[in-house]
C-alpha cells in the first residue's frame, strides 16, 4: 500500500535535496557568510554610536523599503511558481512566471535608485558618517545581488522558453530560483536591520 | 603532447626557472645585506637588488603563464596553436626586453636609466614593481596582445572549455590592468590608489583565474575526474576569489590619504579572502581522493596539492593576519608584509607554474607520461626542501614582524627604526640559512631534470 501511494506521488516528492546544484548551494553559503559578516559589523558599528544610527535611521525612507520587502517576496513566489510551473511540465508558464519575478526586480531596482537619488540630492555620500556609509555601502551591494538575480532568471526563463528544462531534468531552474531566494532572504534582514530596528 | 605547436612552451618553461633562479640568488644577497648592511656596497645597493629580485618574480611568473597556456590551451581547444612562429618571436622580445631591464637595473643608476630610455617624455618610472623603464613597459604591452591574440585566436577556432574560457578572462585582465602603470598621476593618493589597481588586483584578482585555471587543468588531467566536476568548482572558487579580492582592494587604502569608509571594506571583505583559497584546498584534496586513475606522474599530483596547500596559508591565513584595520594600523610595512609576501606568491604562483611545469615537461621532452621514478624523487625532495624551508622563512620573518611591532610601534616606549632592528637580527639570520636552504631545492630541483632512469612503463615492466 505504501509503496504504491509513493510510486503515485513519485515525481512531487522524490526530490532530490538541496534542489538545484550543489555548486550553488555551496556558493549561497559563502554569500550569506559575506552579508553574515556585513551584519555583524553593522551592529558592531552601530553599538559604538547608537545615538547616530537612530538619528539617521529615521532620515531613510521607509514605505520604500516596505515596498520593496514586499515586491522581492511577490518576486519570491512568482520564482516558486515557476518550478511548480516546469516541474508539472510546463516550460512556458515556468518562463512566464519567471519573467514576472524578473519584472519584480526591475520595480525594486527604480524604487532603490528613485532612494538614492533623494538621499545623493541631500548631499549623502558613504563619507557623510558611519550609518549611511553601511546604509549605501549594504544596499548597495544587495542591489548588485538583485542585478545579478536578475541576470541569472533572465537567462533561465530563455531556456525554458525554448524548451530547455523538462519535467524532469529542470536543475537549472532550481538553481537559479534558489539564488533568487537569497537575494529575498539576504533584503529581509537587511530592511528591518537598517530601516526599522532601533 | 597532443599537438606539436605545444612545444612553444619549452622555452617559457626553461626561461622561468632560469629566472626565478636569479631572483632566489637576488634574494640571498638581501637576505644577507640585511645582516651585512655594506655587503656589495656600492656595486649593487639593497633598493637596487630588491627591484631586480621583485621584477624577476613578476617576469618569471609571466613567462611561466605564459607557457602554461601555450601549452594547454591547444590541449583543451583541441586544435593547434594559432601562429608558433609569433610565440616564438614573442618569447625572444619579452626574453631580451628583460635581460636588457635587468642589467640596467644592476650596472646602471637608476637616475640615468630613466634618463636614457627617455622617461621624462612620459614619466611612469620609479614607482615601486613598476620600475620598469617606460620603453620597456611599452613592450610589455606589445607582447601581452601579441600573447592575448595567439590564445585567443586558438580558443576562437577550437572547443570552447571553461578552463581555456577562465584562463582568458584572466589573461585579458592582466594585460588590461597593467595599463594602469601608465598613468601616473601627480597627486600621490591618486597614484598610489591607482598602482593597487595593477599590484592588488593582479595577486588578488585576476591571476588567481590564471591559477584556478591551471590547476583545474592539471587536475583534470592527472586524477581522470569529470571534467564537469571540476569546472563546477573552478566557477564557485574563482566567483568567491573575484567577490572578496575586488573590494578586498579597499585593505591597501587605509593609510594613503583614502576615504575612511575603506577601513570597513577592506576589513570585512579581505577577512573573507581566504575562503576561496580554503576551498581550493577541499576541492584539490577531495578531487585527487576520486581519482579515476594512477596518473604516473606523482610529482605533478604533489606540486598540485601543495599549491592548494601553501596557497591558503600564505594567502590566506598570513594574508588574513595583518588584514583587519585595527590590526594593519601597527603592523603596516612591517616584517609581517614580508613574511606573507613570501609564501603567498611562492604558495600561490611560483607552486601553481611548478606544477605546470612538472606536468607539462616530460611530455614536452618526449618522456611520455612521466619523468623516471628516479627524476620524480629528486624533485619530490625538491619540493619538500623548497616548501619547508619557505615555511621557516615565513615562520622567522613573522617573529621578527611580531618582535618588530612590540619594540617599534606597540610598547610604551617606542624604539628607533635602525635601534630594533639590531635586535631582530637573530631572525634575519635564520631566515638567510633558510633560504641557502631553499636555494639547495631549487638546484635539485633544475638537477631533476637531467636525472635519467627508466620512465614509469618500462620501470613497471622491470618490476
Amino acid at each position: 500500500m505504501t509503496a504504491t501511494a509513493v510510486i503515485d506521488r513519485a515525481p512531487a516528492t522524490r526530490l532530490p535535496s538541496p534542489p538545484g546544484d550543489l555548486a550553488i548551494w555551496i556558493f549561497i553559503l559563502a554569500e550569506l557568510l559575506v552579508f553574515g559578516l556585513l551584519f555583524v559589523a553593522y551592529a558592531f558599528a552601530r553599538a559604538g554610536d547608537v545615538a547616530l544610527f537612530n538619528h539617521h535611521q529615521q532620515e531613510l525612507d521607509q514605505a520604500a523599503g516596505l515596498i520593496n520587502t514586499l515586491l522581492l517576496v511577490t518576486g519570491s513566489y512568482f520564482v516558486v511558481r515557476a518550478v511548480a510551473a516546469v516541474r508539472g511540465g510546463s516550460g512556458r508558464a515556468c518562463a512566464l512566471w519567471l519573467a514576472a519575478g524578473f519584472g519584480t526586480g526591475v520595480l525594486f531596482v527604480a524604487v532603490k535608485f528613485g532612494e538614492y537619488a533623494d538621499k545623493f540630492a541631500a548631499g549623502v555620500s558613504l563619507s557623510t558618517n558611519t550609518f549611511y556609509m553601511f546604509y549605501l555601502g549594504l544596499t548597495f551591494f544587495h542591489l548588485m545581488h538583485v542585478l545579478m538575480g536578475m541576470v541569472i532568471l533572465a537567462a533561465v526563463a530563455q531556456k525554458a522558453w525554448c524548451g530547455g528544462y523538462s519535467r524532469v531534468e529542470h536543475a537549472g531552474v532550481e538553481t537559479g530560483a534558489a539564488y533568487w531566494h537569497m537575494v529575498d532572504l539576504v533584503w529581509l534582514i537587511l530592511f528591518p536591520l537598517l530601516y526599522v530596528m532601533r | 603532447m597532443q599537438y606539436k605547436s605545444q612545444a612553444v612552451a619549452k622555452p617559457y618553461f626553461i626561461a622561468a626557472i632560469a629566472l626565478f633562479a636569479a631572483q632566489v640568488v637576488f634574494g640571498l644577497i638581501l637576505g644577507l645585506q640585511y645582516v651585512i648592511g655594506d655587503f656589495l656596497f656600492p656595486e649593487l645597493p639593497f633598493n637596487q637588488a630588491r627591484m631586480v629580485h621583485t621584477n624577476l618574480l613578476i617576469v618569471w611568473l609571466l613567462f611561466g603563464f605564459m607557457g602554461a597556456a601555450y601549452y594547454l590551451v591547444p590541449e583543451e581547444a583541441e586544435t593547434e596553436l594559432h601562429s608558433p612562429k609569433l610565440a616564438l618571436a614573442l618569447f625572444w622580445i619579452f626574453l631580451i626586453a628583460g635581460a636588457l631591464t635587468v642589467l640596467g637595473y644592476v650596472f646602471l643608476r637608476y637616475a640615468d636609466l630613466a634618463r636614457l630610455t627617455g622617461d621624462a617624455l612620459f614619466p611612469t618610472m620609479g614607482r615601486e614593481f613598476l620600475e620598469q623603464p617606460t620603453i620597456i613597459k611599452i613592450g610589455i604591452v606589445v607582447v601581452a596582445l601579441g600573447f592575448l591574440y595567439n590564445i585567443g585566436m586558438t580558443i576562437l577556432k577550437g572547443r570552447k572549455t571553461v578552463v581555456n574560457l577562465v584562463l582568458l578572462i584572466g589573461l585579458v585582465g592582466l594585460a588590461g590592468l597593467f595599463l594602469f602603470s601608465f598613468y601616473n598621476p601627480d597627486n600621490l593618493v591618486l597614484d598610489k590608489y591607482y598602482w593597487w589597481w595593477v599590484v592588488h588586483l593582479w595577486v588578488e584578482g585576476v591571476w588567481e583565474l590564471i591559477l584556478g585555471a591551471i590547476l583545474a587543468f592539471v587536475l583534470i588531467k592527472t586524477t581522470g575526474v569529470d571534467r564537469e566536476v571540476i569546472e563546477k568548482w573552478l566557477y564557485v572558487i574563482i566567483s568567491l576569489a573575484l567577490i572578496t579580492g575586488i573590494i578586498g582592494t579597499g585593505h591597501h587604502y587605509y593609510w594613503i590619504g583614502t576615504p575612511e569608509y575603506w577601513q570597513w571594506w577592506g576589513s570585512i571583505f579581505s577577512a573573507l579572502e581566504p575562503i576561496p583559497f580554503f576551498a581550493m584546498v577541499i576541492y584539490a584534496f577531495n578531487i585527487v581522493n576520486r581519482r579515476r586513475r594512477e596518473h604516473p606522474n606523482k610529482a605533478a599530483t604533489l606540486w598540485a596539492l601543495g599549491t592548494a596547500v601553501m596557497a591558503f596559508l600564505g594567502a590566506g591565513v598570513w594574508g588574513f593576519l595583518h588584514t583587519l584595520a585595527p590590526v594593519n594600523f601597527y603592523t603596516h610595512g612591517t616584517q609581517i608584509t614580508a613574511a606573507h609576501g613570501h609564501m603567498a606568491f611562492y604558495g600561490a604562483y611560483a607552486m601553481i607554474v611548478l606544477t605546470m611545469i612538472s606536468y607539462a615537461m616530460p611530455k614536452l621532452r618526449g618522456m611520455g607520461e612521466a619523468a623516471s621514478e628516479r627524476a620524480q624523487l629528486t624533485e619530490m625532495w625538491s619540493f619538500w626542501l623548497m616548501t619547508v624551508s619557505m615555511v621557516f622563512i615565513t615562520l622567522f620573518l613573522t617573529g621578527a614582524g611580531v618582535l618588530q611591532v612590540w619594540l617599534q610601534r606597540y610598547s610604551e616606549a617606542p624604539q628607533a627604526f635602525m635601534a630594533v632592528q639590531e635586535q631582530i637580527k637573530i631572525f634575519y639570520w635564520m631566515r638567510e640559512t633558510a633560504g641557502l636552504v631553499f636555494f639547495t631545492g631549487l638546484v635539485l630541483y633544475v638537477i631533476s631534470h637531467f636525472v635519467g632512469g627508466p620512465t614509469g612503463a618500462k620501470a613497471k615492466a622491470r618490476a
